[in-house]
């Protein structure tokens, strides 16, 4: 294949360059937190708990001290004091941290004791010798136990419950009504790279190599737990081997933190795969119940959207899964509520889309039963509900092209001609065949950020932003928004990131990562050269002198006039005749809240899913994904790409593979492993194409991006559940679908 | 990890002497034995390496035309051998659904039949398991059992072996070779593995510090090359072990069944060599009824041992499913989805 090179035309966006930090990934350059070893460090491995509620009684510290190379054994009877019990909430989006309080237990693998020693493997022994007694108390770990609350908000402060017109109105009234409970399981947060810090104290300054995906609030937490100055935490986090939501400060990291304080010397400790499985929060089980009334016509006369779900005994997140019934689907009467239980378990949190993944599966799920009642094509039934304004606020989109996402992906997947009914389409092999759609949708969120930006003495630029690289690319398409407000070639921009002495660019989360760091960087960018362009247009020797009412365009390190790009100058030759090494200016990015008052904004996506289904043997096969998403502004359509894809093999992965088995007696998750939590391999995801349909938003944000981290997963879950039902005929309602929901419906149908 | 020996030793007498000690453990690739070290279910005082040893890494003809596979030989080396592959596609196959290419590069002959039960139960030194600590009871009876056994179980011991290997050797009457320090003797593999009874931490009838040599294909075991077959059945296409499998061979004349070998994976404590099948398959023509009879002989004696029932159900099915492919003849190349339901359909292919 011939190498086509790329053509700019003075723009780095919207190119799809290759990743900036790819030769150092594929060489293994490139330094993860835990690649540190500072002079004198120490390896700390955590020991936890068995049981998931109750007390240990006795721990044999003596053992795991006389064992060679064990330097300390911390306890809660040592663990350094901190300035704030761990118990405490009042620093934001903050949650209850398991830091050897006391003897309490509160989940399966929850730290009791901490063991440092000189390897990593004295450590290790360390820990298994200090096994622990324990008073255990009964457990509950399922949605079944429990008596159940209306929490007062869910996810972060959204309301609990929320009515939009009479949903019981709406359902007497309707031709067709179903009332359908899907049920979805915990699953675990499994990045590649597992939670680790290396901590090293001099004197009252910490130093940490750590992933995290947001520095400003780790600093903040810190700060308040050790009593220091949040200038004195100085963070390190140059690549994360993925976050997903759960890269906030975690206990364990913070156990490391106190290990280095309690013995002086710099401490390493990274969990092992198994330890992932309780104290770095995870999405928590659900079971929701739809209903949903018809017309004759097919319109949809009302939408109740129930969630059950569970958090901790000892502290409140509650995965707002209702949300995606608010934006979706132009229901004249939208009734969202919430039940939960307190379980044995960690604190559930954030995980991918969290709220929208576990209810997008149910919603679609629903909309296809839906559909189905009313005799429609699944996705002709969509599009006749669809919101032209988001359903539940009234208000416009800041802009919508999920029409065009619809079409242009059911044209590439080729959705026409699909039977209304199931189980009529075979492959050659005998196998069956279904086709499913699902609709994808996600929030565009922004937050605070800041950046700083610099053009150097010899033309070059620099860009400083304290943001973060979960392998999603970011450090490129910050790049390329750097480049672009600087008006410089990618390759004449050095962009320095990942560090928590650098202006914060907000966390990484909500999607909104590129809309809050790239807006911030864009901001800096155009500063920088609106100083280099007021030295320019005010000096009578460039050639620029007295441009400044018709303005001047910054391009490949030159400035031009705008209404003649012949003259202009370089910037080094700007600087030079200023006499300056460098100019520089700080920006920022805030949300606007006027644009947020008068404007709903969100990403959309029509995800089609083709699944093969052995019909003796049950076994599903997923054989084709399209998405086609609408997420305003594209910075780098290759990074996007990719970020659609993982997203949609995450729906995959949904719909058929994650499952944390809890054991009901002891509540240990008994899979706590890659081999048995299963996650999809390559030879389950044979072809998957993601579309970027064009959309221009005006409104959402400077950049006019809306984010696709998350989308992803989104729309395709529920797509891959509705194209098992069209081929089988057999509709699970409990995720994931497994073998013997499919053998026990064949026999029947 | 706790301490303990590291001996190499250049020859099997010297790996048998080394291995007397009590608490020493043969180490072959170590893909399964280091992760249990690694999470406290092994504990050996000494690990005695194989890996350096003359001679175990040989497939060799015998004078006999039967096939000898030393114990070294690695699971990626076996199976493509082009010429083992063709006198014994269904092994092939299994090997190839076993684990992951990384895995299968290091694992090897003797360390596959060995491997322990994935029973999670048994993995977890805080559960109760009879076959890790006798007599400390089974936490998997009334746990998470989806994936247990459905044949030959007890009341203390309900595990299965997760061998894909050992499912069509078992059908084809492989024989297990062992040193010990009293000598040479050989063993069927269908009585290698034991059935738990009220002994499960007993799992074969190797003796303390035997050593198992090689891996023996007898003459004339290559008589059902032309139709046999290995289908595993899992929900995820690769790295995942069976929630049951089955090997089918069948020597076909003039359009009856002579011969037919059939053996399931996933069922059991051990690989389960369905006779009562093969004997009603013998002098039938191999058509869906007598392939349905057959599983239904094969399962006869199943029952569930927690929430898995339909393991006995899929399990006939998936004995119906090996016999077909097996009557239909080997494919002439090996599927890009080794022992895959979907091995021939398009979306099976690799592009």
């Amino acid at each position: 294949m011939t190498e086509v090179l790329q053509v700019r035309h003075g723009s780095s966006a919207g190119q799809p360059i290759t990743r900036r930090d790819g030769p150092l990934k594929v060489t293994g350059a490139a330094r993860y937190a835990a690649d540190n070893h500072p002079p004198g460090m120490l390896h700390a491995v955590v020991a936890t708990s068995a049981i998931a509620r109750g007390r240990v009684t006795s721990l044999n510290e003596a053992a795991a001290d006389a064992h060679p190379g064990v330097v300390a054994v911390m306890t809660p009877a040592n663990r350094p004091a901190l300035a704030m019990d761990p118990d405490d909430k009042s620093v934001p989006f903050s949650f209850r941290m398991d830091l050897l309080q006391d003897g309490r237990v509160r989940y399966a693998g929850q730290p009791v004791a901490v063991v440092i020693a000189e390897t990593l493997e004295a450590a290790a022994e360390g820990a298994a010798l200090l096994a622990p007694c324990y008073e255990a108390e009964p457990v509950e770990v399922s949605l079944d136990q429990g008596e159940a609350f209306v929490p007062p908000v869910v996810g972060v402060g959204a309301p609990a419950e929320l009515r939009h017109g009479d949903v019981e109105k709406g359902l007497a009234e309707a031709a067709q009504r179903i009332e359908t409970t899907y049920e979805t399981p915990a699953q675990f947060h499994n990045a590649m790279e597992p939670h680790g810090v290396v901590a090293a104290w001099v004197g009252d300054t910490l130093s940490l190599d750590m992933p995290t995906q947001g520095f400003a609030l780790t600093q903040m937490r810190l700060a308040a737990l050790f009593g220091i100055p949040a200038e004195s935490i100085h963070i390190r986090s140059p690549f994360l081997g993925g976050g997903f939501g759960s890269k906030l400060l975690t206990s364990p990291q913070v156990l490391g933190i106190l290990a280095a304080r309690l013995v002086g010397r710099p401490v390493k400790l990274v969990l092992r795969r198994g330890q992932m499985y309780g104290p770095v929060t995870h999405r928590a089980p659900t079971r929701q119940v739809l209903r949903l009334g018809a017309s004759v016509d097919g319109e949809l006369t009302a939408l109740h959207h129930h969630v059950r779900t569970a958090t901790s005994r000892f502290d409140d997140f509650i995965e707002p899964a209702a949300g995606v019934s608010h934006t979706l689907y132009a229901a004249p009467a939208v009734r969202t509520t919430y039940e939960a239980v307190r379980l044995d378990t960690g604190t559930p949190g954030f995980m991918r889309a969290p709220g929208e993944a576990s209810g997008s599966i149910a919603l679609e799920s629903a909309m296809d039963e839906m559909a189905q009642a009313c005799g429609m094509d699944p996705l002709e039934f969509r599009l006749r509900n669809y919101a032209e304004v988001e359903p539940v606020s009234g208000k416009p989109f800041s802009s919508k092209a999920l029409r065009e996402c619809y079409a242009q992906g059911a044209a590439q997947f080729g959705w026409a001609g699909r039977p209304l009914l199931p189980r009529q389409m075979r492959d050659e092999g005998g196998m069956l065949v279904g086709w499913g759609v699902g609709t994808a949708t996600f929030p565009a969120l922004m937050f605070q950020g800041a950046a700083r930006a610099v053009i150097r003495q010899d033309g070059s630029g620099l860009v400083e932003a304290g943001a973060h690289d979960m392998g999603q690319g970011a450090w490129t398409a910050f790049a390329q928004i750097a480049a672009d407000s600087l008006g410089l070639d990618v390759e004449r921009l050095e962009f320095c990131s990942g560090r928590s002495d650098l202006p914060d660019a907000g966390i990484a989360g909500g999607s909104a990562h590129t809309a809050t760091a790239g807006g911030a960087i864009r901001d800096a960018g155009q500063k920088v050269v609106a100083r280099l362009a007021e030295l320019a247009t005010t000096d009578a020797r460039s050639p620029l002198f007295g441009a400044s009412n018709v303005g001047v365009v910054a391009r490949g390190g030159h400035l031009l006039r705008r209404d003649d790009e012949s003259r202009g100058e370089r910037f080094a030759d700007i600087l030079a005749r200023a006499g300056l090494a460098e100019i520089e200016a700080q920006g920022s990015s805030v949300p606007d809240a006027a644009i947020a008052e008068r404007y709903a904004a969100h990403a959309h996506g029509a995800v089609f899913a083709e699944v093969k289904v052995d019909p003796e043997l049950g076994q599903v096969r997923v054989t084709r994904l399209v998405g086609a998403f609408a997420a305003g502004r594209i910075i780098n359509p290759r990074l996007v790409r990719s970020q659609y894809y993982g997203g949609m093999i995450w729906g995959v992965s949904f719909a058929l593979h994650e499952h944390a088995l809890l054991d009901r007696r002891t509540g240990r998750v008994m899979n706590a492993d890659l081999a048995e939590y299963r996650v999809p391999v390559n030879a389950d995801v044979p072809s998957v194409e993601a579309i970027l349909v064009e959309e221009e938003d005006p409104y959402v944000n400077a950049l006019g991006i809306k984010g696709v981290g998350e989308i992803g997963i989104t729309g395709t879950a529920g797509a891959v559940a509705n194209a098992v039902w069209h081929a089988t005929g057999v509709r699970v309602r409990r995720f994931p679908i497994s073998i013997e929901d499919l053998i026990e419906g064949s026999a029947t149908v | 990890m706790n301490r303990f020996d590291y001996v190499r030793p250049r020859t099997i007498a010297e790996a048998l002497s080394a291995a007397a000690q009590p608490g020493s453990a043969y180490l072959a690739a170590g893909t399964n034995l280091i992760d249990l070290m690694k999470i406290g279910v092994a504990r050996p005082a000494r690990l005695v390496d194989l890996n350096h040893l003359p001679g175990l890494d040989a497939i060799e003809g015998l004078p006999d035309g039967g096939l000898r596979l030393g114990a070294q030989v690695r699971n990626a080396t076996l199976a493509r051998d082009a010429g083992f592959a063709r006198r014994f596609p269904a092994v092939a196959e299994a090997l190839l659904a076993g684990a992951s290419a990384q895995l299968r590069n290091a694992a090897t002959v003797g360390g596959n039949i060995l491997q322990r039960t994935r029973c999670a139960y048994f993995q977890d030194p805080d559960s109760a398991c009879n076959r890790r600590e006798p007599g400390s009871g089974c936490d998997a009876r009334d746990g998470e059992n989806r994936l247990h056994a459905v044949l030959g179980w007890s009341d203390a011991c309900i595990a299965t072996h997760p061998s894909d290997f050992c499912v069509p050797l078992v059908a084809l009457d492989a024989v297990v070779e062992i040193e010990g320090s009293d000598g040479a003797r050989e063993v069927p593999l269908r009585n290698f593995h034991l059935l738990p009874g009220t002994t499960p931490e007993r799992e074969s009838v190797l003796a303390p510090g035997e050593l198992v040599v090689a891996l023996r294909l007898p003459p004339g075991a290559d008589r059902f090359a032309a139709h046999a077959r290995y289908v595993k059945l899992r929900e995820r296409t690769s790295y995942a072990f069976a929630l049951v499998s089955a090997a089918a061979g069948l020597h076909v004349e003039e359009g009856r069944i002579v011969e037919a070998r059939l053996a399931l994976g996933g069922v059991a404590a051990r690989p389960w060599r369905a006779e009562a099948a093969e004997i009603a398959l013998a002098g039938a023509i191999p058509d869906a009824a007598a392939f349905r009879r057959a599983a239904e002989l094969a399962l006869a004696e199943a029952r569930p041992s927690g929430e898995n029932g339909f393991k006995i159900e899929l399990a006939r099915r998936i004995a119906v499913r090996a016999l077909s492919l097996a009557a239909s003849g080997t494919p002439t190349r090996l599927p890009a989805l080794p022992a895959s339901p979907f091995a021939s359909s398009a979306g099976g292919l690799h592009d």
